[in-house]
């Protein structure tokens, strides 16, 4: 279901935005019930979810820990929630169990339904250019290296693909 | 001429030298033509100019005269490769989420039944 689209609208964010084919409501859950994230937020092929923890609550907070198949290494990021309107608008915070980045990172996820889709856009916000920067590079460098080829294999069947 | 990707990213952080990049991605421009658009004096225009140049966003054109200046776009590729790896890794979880969301409706529609 449509293009994902990535933009930097200043110099410490990085914006998505993407639409769903599904009410918001199963996007809201598909954000914030640990049974669902655990089956779709996993980054490059070969990396699972074994960890996550959520309590959905203002003050509560989530803990999630990547793992992967290859070499065992995990990667492990918490934080927590400041905002929750259920179901359009989630504000948390984020951090890095080894931070690669400077600082802590803003994420405001909100959900804007129309004729039964939902239109996502997930903005981050980050305390530097240069912790926005690194989270950028990381798409590149963090976990893809490793499993690459198979990444590339993925993507060249996915029409997205250039 | 081999620019910093921070350089570039800095240059692109403007949304008036994003708008000048936006013009000559439709041909090149001579500078005065560029500062049409904006309410801008030439020399205004010509820092962002110059700006753009050393990102190595922007070259100048051959004609003496004009001073024309045109987009390099193999610059502006590379800058914006960061952006496309991130947007495919994404791409893909955002993928799995479909499939998943396709599962959930039929799931709901059984429980409305």
């Amino acid at each position: 279901m449509g293009q994902l689209k990535v933009t930097m609208p200043s110099d410490r964010e990085i914006a998505m935005t993407r639409v769903f084919d599904a009410p918001r409501t199963l996007v809201f859950d598909a954000h914030t019930k640990p049974e669902v994230v655990k089956r779709w937020l996993l980054g490059p092929p070969g990396w699972t979810m074994p960890v996550c923890e959520i309590d959905l609550r203002v003050g509560g907070k989530y803990r999630w820990v990547w793992r992967s198949d290859n070499d065992g290494s995990t990667m492990g990021i918490g934080g927590v929630y400041r905002e929750i309107v259920a179901p359009e608008r989630i504000v948390t915070t984020e951090r890095f169990d080894e931070a690669w980045y400077p600082g802590e990172g803003l994420n405001t996820l909100v959900l804007v339904e129309k004729g039964g889709r939902t239109t996502l856009t997930q903005t981050m916000r980050y305390e530097s250019k240069e912790a926005r920067d690194a989270v950028l590079k990381s798409g590149m460098e963090k976990g893809v290296e490793a499993s690459y080829d198979r990444l590339a294999e993925l993507l060249a069947s996915m029409p997205a693909a250039r | 001429m081999q620019a910093s990707l921070d350089a570039t990213f800095a240059a692109l952080a403007d949304p008036t030298r994003r708008a000048i990049l936006t013009r000559l991605a439709s041909g090149e421009a001579s500078v005065a033509e560029l500062a049409r658009p904006f309410a801008m004096s030439q020399p205004a225009i010509s820092k962002h100019l110059k700006v753009l140049e050393r990102a190595g966003l922007i070259r100048r054109g051959r004609d003496a005269q004009r001073r024309p200046r045109r987009i390099e776009p193999k610059r502006l590729a590379e800058a914006t490769e960061w952006l496309e790896r991130y947007r495919r890794l994404w791409e893909g979880n955002y993928q799995r989420l479909d499939a998943l969301l396709e599962e959930l409706k039929t799931k709901e529609r059984k429980w409305d039944s």
